[in-house]
Protein backbone atom coordinates (compact mmCIF):
# COMPACT_ATOMS: atom_id res chain seq x y z
CA UNK A 1 0.00 0.00 0.00
CA UNK A 2 2.91 2.14 0.88
CA UNK A 3 4.21 1.80 -2.52
CA UNK A 4 1.22 2.05 -4.16
CA UNK A 5 0.96 5.60 -2.48
CA UNK A 6 4.78 6.43 -3.30
CA UNK A 7 4.11 5.23 -7.05
CA UNK A 8 0.96 7.37 -7.46
CA UNK A 9 2.87 10.55 -5.94
CA UNK A 10 5.33 9.53 -8.54
CA UNK A 11 3.57 9.46 -11.11
CA UNK A 12 1.67 12.46 -10.09
CA UNK A 13 4.99 14.35 -9.99
CA UNK A 14 5.60 12.82 -13.74
CA UNK A 15 2.28 13.82 -15.31
CA UNK A 16 2.60 17.41 -14.34
CA UNK A 17 6.39 17.78 -15.18
CA UNK A 18 4.70 15.89 -18.56
CA UNK A 19 2.69 18.54 -19.06
CA UNK A 20 5.26 21.20 -18.79
CA UNK A 21 7.29 19.99 -21.69
CA UNK A 22 4.09 18.07 -23.94
CA UNK A 23 4.92 20.50 -26.72
CA UNK A 24 8.01 18.45 -27.30
CA UNK A 25 6.25 15.42 -27.48
CA UNK A 26 2.55 16.03 -28.28
CA UNK A 27 1.15 12.68 -28.81
CA UNK A 28 2.96 9.79 -26.27
CA UNK A 29 3.49 10.28 -22.23
CA UNK A 30 1.84 10.69 -19.50
CA UNK A 31 0.22 13.75 -20.36
CA UNK A 32 -1.20 12.26 -23.67
CA UNK A 33 -2.76 9.51 -21.71
CA UNK A 34 -4.64 12.05 -19.29
CA UNK A 35 -5.59 14.58 -22.21
CA UNK A 36 -7.02 11.31 -24.47
CA UNK A 37 -9.44 10.18 -20.70
CA UNK A 38 -10.17 13.38 -20.11
CA UNK A 39 -13.24 13.59 -22.28
CA UNK A 40 -14.62 10.12 -20.09
CA UNK A 41 -13.94 11.65 -16.83
CA UNK A 42 -17.06 13.63 -15.71
CA UNK A 43 -19.13 10.48 -16.62
CA UNK A 44 -16.48 8.63 -14.62
CA UNK A 45 -16.84 11.17 -11.93
CA UNK A 46 -20.60 10.73 -11.80
CA UNK A 47 -20.76 6.93 -12.22
CA UNK A 48 -18.44 6.78 -9.06
CA UNK A 49 -20.95 8.85 -7.16
CA UNK A 50 -23.49 6.75 -8.56
CA UNK A 51 -21.49 3.87 -6.77
CA UNK A 52 -21.12 5.63 -3.45
CA UNK A 53 -25.16 6.65 -3.15
CA UNK A 54 -25.94 2.56 -4.07
CA UNK A 55 -23.20 1.38 -1.70
CA UNK A 56 -24.72 3.60 1.13
CA UNK A 57 -28.45 2.37 0.58
CA UNK A 58 -27.18 -1.25 0.72
CA UNK A 59 -25.77 -0.64 3.91
CA UNK A 60 -21.82 -0.62 3.27
CA UNK A 61 -20.59 2.35 5.56
CA UNK A 62 -19.00 5.15 4.30
CA UNK A 63 -15.32 4.32 4.81
CA UNK A 64 -15.70 0.64 3.31
CA UNK A 65 -17.32 2.52 0.19
CA UNK A 66 -14.21 4.54 -0.12
CA UNK A 67 -11.98 2.30 0.42
CA UNK A 68 -13.62 -0.34 -1.88
CA UNK A 69 -13.24 2.43 -4.93
CA UNK A 70 -9.81 2.93 -4.22
CA UNK A 71 -8.44 -0.64 -3.82
CA UNK A 72 -10.67 -2.47 -6.20
CA UNK A 73 -10.95 0.53 -9.05
CA UNK A 74 -13.43 -1.52 -11.02
CA UNK A 75 -16.81 0.01 -11.75
CA UNK A 76 -18.45 -3.24 -13.24
CA UNK A 77 -17.28 -5.15 -10.04
CA UNK A 78 -18.32 -2.51 -7.70
CA UNK A 79 -21.45 -2.42 -8.70
CA UNK A 80 -21.86 -6.06 -9.05
CA UNK A 81 -20.87 -6.22 -5.14
CA UNK A 82 -23.58 -3.29 -3.95
CA UNK A 83 -26.40 -5.01 -5.97
CA UNK A 84 -25.79 -8.43 -4.42
CA UNK A 85 -25.83 -7.45 -1.07
CA UNK A 86 -28.54 -4.99 -1.95
CA UNK A 87 -31.05 -8.10 -3.16
CA UNK A 88 -29.97 -9.73 -0.11
CA UNK A 89 -27.31 -12.34 -1.52
CA UNK A 90 -24.52 -13.97 0.78
CA UNK A 91 -20.98 -12.86 0.87
CA UNK A 92 -19.61 -15.10 -1.57
CA UNK A 93 -22.01 -14.58 -4.37
CA UNK A 94 -20.97 -10.56 -3.72
CA UNK A 95 -17.15 -11.54 -3.85
CA UNK A 96 -18.01 -14.48 -6.84
CA UNK A 97 -19.52 -11.92 -9.06
CA UNK A 98 -16.59 -9.52 -8.78
CA UNK A 99 -14.22 -11.60 -9.56
CA UNK A 100 -15.40 -13.15 -12.21
CA UNK A 101 -16.21 -9.31 -13.90
CA UNK A 102 -12.43 -8.81 -12.98
CA UNK A 103 -10.94 -11.70 -14.63
CA UNK A 104 -10.68 -9.70 -17.81
CA UNK A 105 -8.02 -7.61 -16.27
CA UNK A 106 -5.91 -11.21 -16.39
CA UNK A 107 -5.58 -11.66 -20.35
CA UNK A 108 -5.37 -7.29 -20.28
CA UNK A 109 -2.69 -7.29 -17.85
CA UNK A 110 -0.68 -10.23 -19.93
CA UNK A 111 -1.28 -8.18 -23.00
CA UNK A 112 0.30 -5.22 -21.97
CA UNK A 113 3.11 -7.09 -19.09
CA UNK A 114 6.00 -6.38 -21.38
CA UNK A 115 5.25 -2.84 -21.81
CA UNK A 116 6.22 -2.64 -17.76
CA UNK A 117 9.47 -1.69 -16.20
CA UNK A 118 11.34 -2.26 -13.03
CA UNK A 119 10.55 -4.49 -10.32
CA UNK A 120 8.01 -6.43 -8.97
CA UNK A 121 6.45 -3.97 -6.07
CA UNK A 122 6.74 -1.14 -8.82
CA UNK A 123 4.98 -3.31 -11.53
CA UNK A 124 2.11 -4.13 -8.70
CA UNK A 125 1.57 -0.50 -7.82
CA UNK A 126 1.39 0.26 -11.48
CA UNK A 127 -0.89 -2.09 -12.77
CA UNK A 128 -3.53 -1.46 -10.41
CA UNK A 129 -4.40 1.67 -12.68
CA UNK A 130 -5.31 -0.73 -15.36
CA UNK A 131 -8.82 -0.51 -16.19
CA UNK A 132 -10.72 -0.73 -19.03
CA UNK A 133 -10.25 2.88 -20.06
CA UNK A 134 -6.59 3.51 -19.54
CA UNK A 135 -6.06 0.30 -21.33
CA UNK A 136 -8.11 0.77 -24.41
CA UNK A 137 -6.15 4.39 -24.90
CA UNK A 138 -3.15 2.69 -24.30
CA UNK A 139 -3.28 0.98 -27.47
CA UNK A 140 -0.91 1.88 -30.04
CA UNK A 141 -1.13 -0.36 -33.41
CA UNK A 142 0.29 -3.65 -31.17
CA UNK A 143 2.00 -1.67 -28.95
CA UNK A 144 1.15 -0.96 -25.27
CA UNK A 145 2.30 2.55 -24.32
CA UNK A 146 2.73 2.56 -20.20
CA UNK A 147 2.79 5.72 -20.11
CA UNK A 148 0.00 6.89 -21.51
CA UNK A 149 -2.09 3.66 -19.52
CA UNK A 150 -0.83 5.69 -16.00
CA UNK A 151 -1.66 9.51 -17.14
CA UNK A 152 -4.80 8.02 -18.21
CA UNK A 153 -4.92 5.43 -15.00
CA UNK A 154 -4.45 8.23 -12.93
CA UNK A 155 -7.51 10.54 -14.02
CA UNK A 156 -9.89 7.86 -13.95
CA UNK A 157 -8.38 6.90 -10.01
CA UNK A 158 -8.83 10.72 -9.58
CA UNK A 159 -12.71 10.72 -11.09
CA UNK A 160 -13.69 7.36 -9.57
CA UNK A 161 -12.55 7.80 -6.18
CA UNK A 162 -13.43 11.50 -5.89
CA UNK A 163 -16.85 10.69 -7.14
CA UNK A 164 -16.86 7.98 -5.05
CA UNK A 165 -16.58 10.18 -1.72
CA UNK A 166 -18.96 12.64 -3.05
CA UNK A 167 -21.80 10.23 -3.71
CA UNK A 168 -21.54 8.96 -0.05
CA UNK A 169 -21.73 12.28 1.48
CA UNK A 170 -24.33 13.82 -1.00
CA UNK A 171 -26.45 10.25 -0.58
CA UNK A 172 -29.39 10.58 -2.65
CA UNK A 173 -29.38 13.97 -3.80
CA UNK A 174 -27.89 13.27 -7.21
CA UNK A 175 -29.52 12.39 -10.12
CA UNK A 176 -28.55 9.08 -12.21
CA UNK A 177 -26.13 10.01 -14.70
CA UNK A 178 -28.14 7.51 -17.29
CA UNK A 179 -30.16 10.72 -17.34
CA UNK A 180 -27.58 12.57 -19.08
CA UNK A 181 -26.59 9.66 -21.37
CA UNK A 182 -23.37 8.91 -19.91
CA UNK A 183 -23.84 5.37 -19.47
CA UNK A 184 -23.54 5.42 -23.58
CA UNK A 185 -20.72 7.53 -24.00
CA UNK A 186 -18.53 4.54 -22.51
CA UNK A 187 -19.36 2.20 -25.55
CA UNK A 188 -18.63 5.22 -27.65
CA UNK A 189 -15.32 5.19 -26.26
CA UNK A 190 -14.35 1.82 -26.72
CA UNK A 191 -16.11 1.58 -30.31
CA UNK A 192 -13.73 5.07 -31.22
CA UNK A 193 -10.42 3.00 -29.84
CA UNK A 194 -11.54 -0.10 -31.73
CA UNK A 195 -11.25 0.99 -34.77
CA UNK A 196 -8.17 2.37 -35.45
CA UNK A 197 -6.74 -1.19 -34.49
CA UNK A 198 -8.98 -2.92 -37.02
CA UNK A 199 -5.50 -2.86 -39.23
CA UNK A 200 -5.55 -6.14 -41.40
CA UNK A 201 -7.98 -9.15 -41.73
CA UNK A 202 -7.00 -10.77 -38.31
CA UNK A 203 -7.70 -8.33 -36.09
CA UNK A 204 -10.65 -7.78 -38.18
CA UNK A 205 -12.22 -11.27 -37.75
CA UNK A 206 -10.66 -10.80 -33.64
CA UNK A 207 -12.45 -8.33 -33.29
CA UNK A 208 -15.68 -9.43 -34.92
CA UNK A 209 -15.61 -13.38 -33.29
CA UNK A 210 -14.69 -10.82 -29.67
CA UNK A 211 -18.12 -9.34 -29.96
CA UNK A 212 -19.81 -11.84 -31.24
CA UNK A 213 -19.13 -14.27 -28.26
CA UNK A 214 -19.48 -11.55 -26.02
CA UNK A 215 -23.33 -11.06 -27.45
CA UNK A 216 -24.12 -14.60 -27.69
CA UNK A 217 -22.94 -15.86 -24.74
CA UNK A 218 -24.98 -12.39 -22.60
CA UNK A 219 -28.17 -14.57 -22.20
CA UNK A 220 -26.32 -17.76 -21.22
CA UNK A 221 -23.83 -16.90 -18.83
CA UNK A 222 -23.36 -14.70 -15.75
CA UNK A 223 -22.11 -11.48 -16.28
CA UNK A 224 -17.91 -11.41 -16.60
CA UNK A 225 -17.80 -14.77 -18.61
CA UNK A 226 -18.75 -13.11 -21.75
CA UNK A 227 -15.93 -11.09 -21.73
CA UNK A 228 -13.22 -13.28 -20.58
CA UNK A 229 -14.73 -15.74 -23.42
CA UNK A 230 -14.37 -12.60 -25.96
CA UNK A 231 -10.58 -13.26 -25.58
CA UNK A 232 -10.75 -16.71 -27.82
CA UNK A 233 -10.96 -13.96 -30.78
CA UNK A 234 -7.12 -14.08 -30.87
CA UNK A 235 -6.94 -17.45 -31.92
CA UNK A 236 -7.03 -15.78 -35.13
CA UNK A 237 -3.58 -14.70 -34.45
CA UNK A 238 -2.65 -18.65 -35.48
CA UNK A 239 -3.94 -17.24 -39.25
CA UNK A 240 -1.01 -17.10 -41.74
CA UNK A 241 -0.12 -13.15 -42.39
CA UNK A 242 -0.93 -12.41 -45.46
CA UNK A 243 1.44 -13.13 -48.54
CA UNK A 244 2.55 -16.26 -46.72
CA UNK A 245 1.36 -19.41 -47.62
CA UNK A 246 -1.17 -17.50 -49.49
CA UNK A 247 -3.56 -20.13 -51.16
CA UNK A 248 -4.24 -21.00 -47.48
CA UNK A 249 -5.10 -17.73 -46.20
CA UNK A 250 -7.22 -17.65 -49.41
CA UNK A 251 -9.30 -20.46 -48.65
CA UNK A 252 -9.56 -19.66 -44.89
CA UNK A 253 -10.43 -16.05 -45.03
CA UNK A 254 -14.35 -16.19 -46.12
CA UNK A 255 -14.97 -19.11 -43.66
CA UNK A 256 -13.26 -16.46 -40.48
CA UNK A 257 -15.23 -13.78 -41.52
CA UNK A 258 -18.87 -15.44 -42.66
CA UNK A 259 -18.58 -17.68 -39.64
CA UNK A 260 -18.63 -14.70 -37.30
CA UNK A 261 -21.27 -12.65 -39.48
CA UNK A 262 -24.51 -12.69 -36.76
CA UNK A 263 -22.58 -10.14 -34.82
CA UNK B 1 -16.35 -7.82 10.39
CA UNK B 2 -19.26 -7.12 8.60
CA UNK B 3 -20.27 -8.72 5.58
CA UNK B 4 -19.71 -5.78 3.55
CA UNK B 5 -15.78 -5.24 4.55
CA UNK B 6 -15.25 -8.81 3.75
CA UNK B 7 -16.36 -8.25 0.13
CA UNK B 8 -14.56 -5.13 0.20
CA UNK B 9 -11.41 -6.84 1.59
CA UNK B 10 -11.68 -9.78 -0.34
CA UNK B 11 -12.44 -8.56 -3.44
CA UNK B 12 -9.82 -5.55 -3.39
CA UNK B 13 -6.95 -8.36 -3.25
CA UNK B 14 -8.35 -10.16 -5.69
CA UNK B 15 -8.47 -7.62 -7.90
CA UNK B 16 -4.41 -6.28 -6.74
CA UNK B 17 -3.39 -9.83 -7.75
CA UNK B 18 -5.38 -10.43 -11.23
CA UNK B 19 -4.39 -6.82 -12.16
CA UNK B 20 -0.59 -7.62 -11.20
CA UNK B 21 -0.38 -11.18 -12.29
CA UNK B 22 0.87 -10.22 -16.14
CA UNK B 23 2.78 -7.76 -15.42
CA UNK B 24 4.67 -9.26 -12.23
CA UNK B 25 4.82 -12.60 -13.93
CA UNK B 26 5.17 -12.25 -17.71
CA UNK B 27 7.02 -9.05 -17.73
CA UNK B 28 10.45 -9.43 -19.46
CA UNK B 29 9.44 -12.59 -20.89
CA UNK B 30 10.21 -12.99 -24.62
CA UNK B 31 7.11 -14.11 -26.02
CA UNK B 32 7.14 -17.00 -28.95
CA UNK B 33 6.03 -15.03 -32.30
CA UNK B 34 2.97 -17.03 -32.58
CA UNK B 35 1.70 -16.12 -28.75
CA UNK B 36 2.90 -12.58 -29.82
CA UNK B 37 0.62 -12.87 -32.62
CA UNK B 38 -2.03 -13.95 -30.29
CA UNK B 39 -1.55 -11.13 -28.01
CA UNK B 40 -1.85 -8.20 -30.07
CA UNK B 41 -5.27 -9.52 -30.89
CA UNK B 42 -6.51 -9.11 -27.32
CA UNK B 43 -6.68 -5.54 -27.70
CA UNK B 44 -9.51 -6.15 -30.81
CA UNK B 45 -11.21 -8.77 -29.39
CA UNK B 46 -11.75 -7.27 -25.70
CA UNK B 47 -12.50 -4.08 -27.14
CA UNK B 48 -15.35 -5.58 -29.21
CA UNK B 49 -16.63 -7.43 -26.39
CA UNK B 50 -16.81 -4.35 -24.37
CA UNK B 51 -18.38 -2.79 -27.13
CA UNK B 52 -20.88 -5.16 -27.03
CA UNK B 53 -21.65 -5.78 -23.67
CA UNK B 54 -21.54 -2.34 -22.92
CA UNK B 55 -24.10 -1.27 -25.15
CA UNK B 56 -26.54 -4.17 -25.46
CA UNK B 57 -26.02 -5.91 -22.05
CA UNK B 58 -28.52 -5.60 -19.47
CA UNK B 59 -27.69 -7.76 -16.59
CA UNK B 60 -27.65 -11.16 -18.25
CA UNK B 61 -30.18 -10.09 -21.10
CA UNK B 62 -29.68 -8.81 -24.38
CA UNK B 63 -31.23 -4.95 -24.98
CA UNK B 64 -31.92 -2.84 -27.05
CA UNK B 65 -32.02 0.65 -25.38
CA UNK B 66 -31.15 4.13 -25.79
CA UNK B 67 -27.21 3.21 -25.72
CA UNK B 68 -27.63 1.46 -28.69
CA UNK B 69 -28.91 4.22 -30.52
CA UNK B 70 -25.74 6.47 -28.41
CA UNK B 71 -23.43 3.95 -30.26
CA UNK B 72 -24.68 4.05 -34.05
CA UNK B 73 -24.54 7.91 -32.95
CA UNK B 74 -20.97 7.32 -32.07
CA UNK B 75 -20.00 5.05 -35.27
CA UNK B 76 -21.39 7.84 -37.08
CA UNK B 77 -19.30 10.44 -35.97
CA UNK B 78 -15.96 8.16 -36.22
CA UNK B 79 -17.18 7.74 -39.80
CA UNK B 80 -16.93 11.70 -39.98
CA UNK B 81 -13.75 11.29 -38.68
CA UNK B 82 -14.72 13.00 -35.39
CA UNK B 83 -12.39 13.38 -32.47
CA UNK B 84 -12.83 11.10 -29.61
CA UNK B 85 -14.48 13.76 -27.39
CA UNK B 86 -17.28 14.74 -30.28
CA UNK B 87 -17.30 10.77 -30.22
CA UNK B 88 -18.76 10.39 -26.83
CA UNK B 89 -20.34 13.31 -26.52
CA UNK B 90 -22.57 12.63 -29.45
CA UNK B 91 -23.45 9.33 -28.06
CA UNK B 92 -24.06 10.95 -24.78
CA UNK B 93 -26.32 13.56 -26.47
CA UNK B 94 -28.39 10.58 -28.39
CA UNK B 95 -29.07 8.77 -25.55
CA UNK B 96 -30.34 11.38 -23.41
CA UNK B 97 -32.26 12.78 -26.26
CA UNK B 98 -34.07 9.94 -26.84
CA UNK B 99 -34.45 9.22 -22.95
CA UNK B 100 -36.14 12.83 -22.52
CA UNK B 101 -38.59 11.72 -25.60
CA UNK B 102 -39.57 8.81 -24.80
Amino acid sequence: MRHLVLHTAANVLRLVESTRTDTKQPSSGYAAGARAILPLSPAVFLFGASFGVLARSAGFDPVASIVMSATTFAGSAQFAVVSVFAAGGTVVAAIAAAVLLNARYGPMGLAAARAFRGGAARRVAESQLLVDESWAVSQEGGRFDIRRMLGAGLVLYAGWVGGTVIGVLAGGTLGDPATLGLDAAFPALFLALLVPLIRDRRAFAAALAGGGIALLLTPLTPAGVPVIAATCGVLFGLLPERGERPERARAERPRAISSEAPS
Amino acid sequence: MSAAWTAVLVVGLATVAIKAAGPVLAGDRQLPQRTGRMVVLVGPALLAALVATQAFASDEELVLDERGAGLLAAAAAIALKAPLIVVVLTAAAAAAFLRVVA
